[in-house]
């Protein structure tokens, strides 16, 4: 199926006010460029199409019990977000280059920045960017930029695909990259420290962290603060309904994955990365940003703002390269926080820690399992280890109908027992009790 | 319009989850918790629903009015795909099932899709491989850089300059910076593409790569474009294709028999996926045969069984640009209207987009001064005549009135190498009549810009809001409610 309006008679007849043949207007192109043919299916139905897709999404086992955190969430999304994001005036509009026609975009994105700075008690906020990985290494570069330094130290306490992501995204510039230990579950004090000096850029921190360990990182600011450098912390934004948030410790860049906020888990995407800063920072940093200001009658109108940091303008000497971000799944979070609003927010997020809280007691009573860090406090997510590979584990208690958690051996030496457990609101008692009872016979 | 925490009743409440059906709940100490509940807003669920929606109604979109936004593909976005996309089987699929030992099974749906979307580009643009993770546009140029500086480093090249036209989008020269290239212009000859002699006083050992689009922002096709590539060749560079406007050639001709090693395309864009104010989009990038070893982790792999699988294991790869595998919810939304499309169905839309933007050159060519007058691809550009220029009138002021007779305006003032640029891209979906009475809007505009001034300096007086301030938005910075 095709969506191309023209009748063969308008074709003709739009070609003639041209006055070139169909030929002529790809006459341009030097015959020798033109492809011979192309290997291509014929084109389907809308009915066949949903047919063969419906098979593959069948392909798909969806069924699990989740209990499979690790930075990307199943949280209960409410059914109004996506009504309201299937508007197309939302979806099918693109960046709001032309404000007078784009005021719902504009101040979707201005209460969005709004949403994020209050909820991170930063000062100001971007538009979004891709996703919570891309936006640690934006936050890195803009540490860069704001002090001319050259050194970022990172704890390992952060999600490693990010940290991977981070290299990756480092090698073909001269950053000295120091990398640390965490300790008992926390990043690690001593080491960080000894690495803290004249040259450092940033440290870089996550709290809850990858193993669901809460972490205040007040000390981590004012050290870093004394030094010149400064702080940056990678959240989980359910988890800060109720949670210490990064601004009230100091921090100067807080980054995230913004998923958690009503998106779907969507095999990976599209996600949200978001970033706060300080007022005094804001002209480094990346991305779109909305701005407040009045139009030619005095009425309240939001611009796209500070672009002279931006590429279209700046070219090669732009703060990033972000041109497209993620705008509706700006739109969906917002819509996602203003639905729970303040009330509903801190309620999930206290049924989120509460219910781990509950599976924690649960599984560590099965003979055997042990929690692997010494008593530590954490959110919603937690690590046990099992008295036997827990990758093997796992795959037994797929069998069963359970994600029951991920393997740390993946990304953590000496971590070969260990599962990181994720419990959110969505899951019950009785699903707790159930993975409790699966996990006892796997043993 | 009040914003929503404006709107914000302190008690009143929205979608709270249920009771707890756990015993107890638990302490955790008062130092790690916020001080403050967030100060989000306090609102009933219908509440929300009217802001929004009428928030949605201060906006345009395809689906409301004709967007021929230049260089930006403003085309129908198929609802089909957005309701495949929404398949519980893709929505709720957590992407680290995969890493779970045999997990990979659990996933052969999405994987299929990952494995055939990659054969799918490579036939659309003669590459050899694609990854799928890039996330836009310019996140596809970054892989792309990564890609060719692990090409070189991998030879022991030692460059350092990448080239690019003047007609270039700004995300090329800044995609190349940040991934520690130093950027060489390359200027436009009289025929508005990239000068062949400049190129070639600028070619040295020096040079990494060129990025170009073919065809390029004035919506020309570069018929040098393969002795452009063989150049950059010459010294061993790459030659990087920027496909924001793939949807000119799409099922016609492919950047790789061009010359091109390494291309991104812009789902979002060519493809369909919608826009969604400024993205989620999705960026593919393809290489050619030499440059796959380097493409990110992971990539899906067909076994001989037939089961598709992630590989790691990729020595030379240039690392993980992103966590998993790409918008796949828009890779989704693509790999459907490719299918529904088909290889003639492609061909069409090519021929149709570059029907349409030489029907509105032609009628408009009299009205509005031609960047270039001769046949275009998918976009035409236009500036305003000198007679308007006397009456003070700038291509702002023709895009403005615009919004008063419907439509949303073109790109304007890009690409930078021309002044007062209007870059109109109508795109294949639009019909004949659509055309005509924007056409019509574009001709009264370009009569009242000599008449009568004014009334296009006022415009626009019926969108909800008339000309922001934007020098004030940007020196008494205001840009979140606290």
């Amino acid at each position: 199926m095709e969506f191309i309006p023209h009748t063969a008679e308008q074709r003709e007849e739009m070609l003639e006010a041209i006055g070139l043949t169909m030929a002529d207007l790809f006459g341009d192109i030097p015959p020798a460029l033109m492809a011979k043919s192309f290997n291509l299916p014929q084109g389907l139905s809308e009915q066949e199409v949903r047919n063969r897709l419906a098979e593959l999404a069948g392909k798909n086992s969806i069924d699990l019990t989740l209990f499979l955190g690790g930075g990307f969430y199943d949280h209960f999304i409410p059914s109004a977000v996506y009504s309201i994001i299937s508007r197309s005036e939302f979806y099918t509009s693109y960046t709001p280059y032309q404000p007078e026609i784009s005021q719902g975009t504009l101040q979707a994105i201005y209460e969005f920045q709004s949403a994020i700075c209050r909820l991170t008690d930063m000062e100001v906020s971007n538009a979004s960017l891709y996703d919570g990985g891309t936006a640690m290494y934006e936050a890195m570069m803009m540490a860069l930029r704001i002090t001319g330094r050259n050194k970022v130290i990172v704890d390992d306490s952060i999600n490693p695909i990010y940290r991977v992501m981070i290299h990756s995204y480092t090698r073909n510039l001269q950053i000295d990259l120091a990398e640390t230990h965490c300790v008992d579950g926390l990043a690690n004090r001593d080491e960080i420290l000894a690495r803290l000096d004249d040259d450092t850029a940033a440290i870089i921190v996550q709290t809850p962290n990858f193993f669901g360990c809460i972490d205040d990182f007040t000390d981590l600011a004012e050290a870093a603060h004394k030094k010149g450098a400064l702080l940056v912390v990678s959240c989980y934004p359910v988890s800060l309904g109720i949670l210490k948030t990064p601004g009230a410790m100091g921090a100067d860049i807080v980054m995230g994955e913004g998923q958690s906020l009503g998106m779907p888990m969507s095999f990976g995407g599209p996600y949200l990365g978001f970033m706060t800063s300080r007022k005094k920072y804001v002209r480094k940093m990346p991305g779109r940003v909305v701005g407040e200001t009045l139009d030619r009658n005095d009425r309240r109108a939001f611009v796209l703002t500070l672009q002279a940091r931006e590429q279209h303008i700046r070219r090669e000497k732009a703060t990033s390269n972000v041109c497209s971000n993620e705008a509706l799944c700006a739109l969906t979070a917002l819509v996602y926080l203003s639905l729970l609003g303040k009330q509903g927010l801190k309620e999930t997020a206290q049924r989120c820690a509460d219910k781990a809280s509950y599976a924690y007691q649960r599984l560590t009573a099965i003979p055997g399992v042990k929690p692997h860090f010494r008593a530590k406090w954490f959110f919603n997510e937690f690590v046990l280890d099992l008295p036997c590979e827990a990758a093997d584990v796992i795959a037994k208690l797929i069998e069963r109908g359970f994600a029951a958690g991920y393997p740390l051996s993946r990304y953590y030496e000496g971590m070969e027992n260990s599962i990181l457990i994720c419990v959110t609101e969505k899951r019950t008692k009785q699903q707790i009790g159930m993975l409790a009872e699966a996990l006892e016979s796997v043993l | 319009m009040n914003l929503i925490f404006e709107k914000s009743v302190p008690g009143r409440t929205g979608v709270l989850p249920g009771p707890s059906d756990v015993p107890g709940t638990v302490n955790i100490p008062q130092s790690l918790l916020r001080e403050q509940s967030a100060g989000m807003p306090e609102l009933s669920e219908l509440d929300v629903i009217r802001h929004f929606t009428e928030l949605s109604r201060r906006n345009f979109g395809v689906d409301t009015n004709f967007y021929p936004l230049g260089s930006c593909t403003m085309k129908y976005n198929p609802k089909v795909a957005e309701r495949i996309a929404g398949y519980p089987g893709f929505a709720h699929l957590h992407p680290l099932l995969p890493q779970l030992r045999m997990g990979g099974m659990l996933t052969q749906g999405a994987l299929a899709i990952l494995y055939e979307m990659d054969l799918l580009l490579r036939e659309i643009t003669g590459m050899a491989g694609f990854t799928m993770q890039p996330m836009a546009g310019a996140h596809g140029e970054l892989t792309g850089m990564m890609i060719m500086a692990a090409y070189h480093r991998e030879k022991g090249n030692k460059k350092s300059l990448v080239l690019a036209p003047d007609s270039a989008h700004g995300t090329n020269p800044a995609s190349a910076a940040i991934a520690g290239y130093r950027v060489v212009t390359v200027p436009s000859d009289d025929r508005g593409v990239m000068d062949v002699k400049a190129l070639k006083g600028q070619l040295s050992d020096e040079v990494a790569g060129v990025m170009l689009t073919c065809p390029n922002t004035l919506g020309l096709f570069n018929a040098d474009i393969r002795e452009i590539c063989d150049l950059i060749h010459s010294v061993d560079g790459l030659a990087y294709y920027d496909g924001a406007n793939l949807n000119a050639v799409v099922g016609k001709a492919r950047p790789g028999d061009f010359g091109f090693d390494i291309v991104h395309l812009n789902l979002h864009k060519t493809f369909a996926t919608p826009h969604g104010g400024g993205g989620p989009g999705a960026g593919p990038v393809g290489v050619k045969d030499k440059l796959v070893p380097y493409l990110p982790v992971s990539i899906v792999v067909k076994r001989d069984d037939g089961t598709y699988s992630l590989e790691y294991d990729r020595p030379k790869s240039i690392g993980y640009i992103a966590p998993f595998y790409g918008n796949f919810g828009i890779i989704v939304r693509a790999y459907v209207y490719i299918l529904m499309l088909g290889g003639e169905g492609l061909r069409h839309v090519a021929e149709t987009a570059v029907l349409n933007a030489n029907y509105i050159r032609a009628k408009l060519r009299d009205h509005y001064k031609p960047a270039v007058d001769r046949i275009c691809k998918h976009e035409c550009v236009f500036s305003t005549t000198e007679e308007m220029a006397a009456n003070g009138i700038h291509a702002l002021d023709i895009a403005k009135a615009l919004i008063d007779l419907g439509f949303h305006p073109p790109t304007v003032y890009f690409p930078t190498t021309v002044k007062e640029a209007m870059m109109i891209e109508p795109t294949e979906t639009e019909n004949k009549e659509t055309l005509d009475a924007f056409i019509e809007a574009m001709i009264e505009l370009a009569e009242l810009a000599e008449k009568d001034p004014e009334k296009l300096k006022a415009a626009p007086i019926s969108a909800p809001v008339s000309r922001p301030n934007e020098t004030a938005a940007a020196k008494n910075l205001n840009i979140a409610y606290l």
